[in-house]
């Protein structure tokens, strides 16, 4: 992909990331940054291929540790998230 | 060399990821949608994993599997075990994470270029990819160690006041500049001094940036910081020309700079000057002014049941005290007493109350209030001047009509609930000496229509409890 193609896909995540966010309900406003941090994970996509590749050892090695702590936010992230929401309950009738 | 374009399946793949990203905050838009989301968000994750590590030669499987394990075992028992009102300070420390993840992706990247298909034909990383390194790294670094302060100062392991040292606008101003200027050197010269230079001056920035800024400003400085950690995730896509990440990069990045923008015009102050910190401490520097003595009236909690059971309505208005005194339990329990004796219960939340957007309201989540009884401020704010009885447990400065009146207030122009229309006021407070984090008199105290109900907030709402059922 060029340069421009990957911008404006980022442009328009941006657009959609504002419209989307400023739907979500100020009651869960705790569990967005939760799921957030969870989503921001995805950065674990790059730690997975420097920890793949062969060539720099150190590099392997930071990308492992990346892919440890990576790890911790995308199951703490959800498994809060997962948490909180369940804890959100209507009125019984 | 070019990117070698990956099949158009993998492309195809990490779009995917990122549209059921989307799908996880836009189930947020709602709480009977939410759970839904969340899982949209766990398959994207999955998606995107297991896409990578099919598509590129593996030569350790078991390393990474095991640290997936290690730190996925780490995530999963914290999750499960942190207290609710822990929860500030356990957002921020995530945060951190994906900090120094991405500062250690940016590092592990400019080691081996070649695994990441950032060479140039010359053997040289491509100019642009140079610059989205170096802001990945930079934005990642003072992630992470603005974070750590942040969580640092949520956890009360540093004093949540701020720390003014002298000259700081200067020194910030400086040091953001040089990380500029090295990034824009970085695309004509990529020795490794460079490099390490930014992520120093990063790390040292991020450390400088938190530090002047006082507790009750952490749901802002929060929301910047998740921001940025969206950000550092673009930056890093832009280099993988990964799809997945760039779409999270944008979301979260929107995300956390809507929720600042969100609290800063909930306390009407601009994002500039939280950022440049200090507020609270010129009050409490001078130790505050002799503060004129003005007749006050103290309650008991059998005041308290007996005007409640009166009420036609009565709405809560919770604090960080209440958080701190983990006082939502009780205080449910307080409230199912009355509606059982067919009294109007409603819970209104500021903005900017507790430490995090939406603090309050997981709080109450979780003490099983019924989330069609907890109301924002625009929506109820109406609703105080037909209200038989205001309870403010662990609040202040939000319910101070100094923000509407006097000009002359820190907190001037402040949007707050309009308690002092309510027909009688319980505050509850642990003693009359302290003020608010801006350090003002709150003319609610003393007004003829409000009780001081002074104690810790969990002890009154039991001995309330105690007295309603007699």
């Amino acid at each position: 992909m060029d340069f421009i193609s990957i911008l404006s896909i980022f442009v328009m995540a941006c657009f959609v990331g504002y419209y989307v966010v400023w739907s979500v309900t100020p009651a869960l406003h705790t569990p967005l940054m939760a799921v957030t941090n969870a989503i921001s994970s995805v950065i674990i996509v790059g730690a997975l291929i420097a920890s793949a590749a062969g060539g720099s050892p150190t590099a392997k090695w930071l990308g492992l540790i990346a892919v440890a702590l990576a790890s911790v936010n995308i199951f703490g992230g959800f498994a809060v998230t997962a948490r909180m929401l369940a804890m959100y309950k209507k009125k019984e009738r | 060399m070019e990117h070698a374009a990956p099949p158009a399946w993998v492309m195809l793949a990490y779009l995917i990821s990122g549209v059921f990203f989307i799908l996880a905050l836009r189930g947020l838009s709602s709480p009977a949608t939410s759970q839904q989301g969340n899982r949209f968000g766990m398959a994207g994750m999955l998606i995107a994993v297991v896409t990578t590590l099919v598509t590129h030669d593996v030569a350790s499987l078991p390393e990474i599997l095991g640290a997936i394990f290690i730190g996925g075992g780490i995530g999963w028992v914290t999750a499960r075990r942190i207290a609710m009102t822990d929860m500030p300070q356990l957002v921020a420390a995530f945060h951190s994470l994906v900090g120094m993840a991405a500062v250690l992706v940016a590092a592990a990247a400019f080691l081996n270029p070649e695994a990441f298909g950032i060479n140039g034909a010359d053997g040289l990383m491509n100019p642009v990819s140079r610059v989205e390194m170096g802001l990945g790294i930079a934005i990642g670094a003072i992630t992470f160690s603005g974070s750590v302060i942040a969580f640092l100062k949520l956890a009360g392991k540093m004093s949540g006041a701020p720390i003014m040292l002298p000259m700081r606008h200067v020194v910030n101003l400086g040091t953001l500049a040089a990380i500029l200027g090295l990034i824009a050197y970085f695309t004509v010269d990529q020795s490794p001094w460079i490099f390490w230079t930014i992520t120093a001056l990063a790390f040292v920035i991020g450390f400088l940036l938190i530090i002047p800024i006082g507790g009750a400003d952490m749901p802002v400085v929060v929301s910047m910081l998740n921001s940025y950690s969206g950000w550092a995730a673009a930056a890093m896509g832009f280099t993988l020309h990964n799809t997945a990440m760039i779409i999270t990069g944008a979301l979260v990045g929107s995300s956390g700079a809507i929720l600042s923008y969100i609290m800063c015009k909930a306390m009407n102050r601009s994002f500039i000057s939280v950022i440049a910190g200090g507020f609270g401490a010129e009050a409490s520097a001078t130790g505050g002014p002799a503060k004129e003595q003005r007749p006050w009236k103290r309650g008991s909690a059998e005041d308290a049941a007996y005007m409640m059971q009166q009420a036609e309505s009565v709405i809560i208005v919770p604090g960080y005290g209440m958080a701190v005194a983990q006082a939502q339990h009780i205080l449910r329990e307080m409230a199912d007493v009355l509606k059982k004796q067919g009294v109007s219960v409603k819970y209104a939340i500021h903005p900017v109350a507790g430490r995090m957007p939406g603090h309050m309201n997981v709080l109450l989540a979780e003490a099983q209030v019924p989330y069609d009884e907890v109301f924002e401020l625009e929506d109820i704010n109406s609703e105080f001047a037909q209200t038989d009885v205001a309870f403010i447990i662990g609040a202040n400065d939000v319910v101070n009509p100094a923000a509407k009146t006097d000009k002359t207030s820190p907190i001037y122009g402040m949007p707050v609930f309009d308690v002092d229309k309510a027909k009688t006021v319980f505050f509850v407070k642990r003693s009359m000496g302290g003020v608010g984090y801006a350090g003002v008199d709150n003319d609610v105290f003393y007004m003829d229509q409000t009780m001081m109900l002074l104690a810790d907030a969990k002890k009154m709402c039991e001995d309330i409890v105690k007295a309603l059922q007699h």
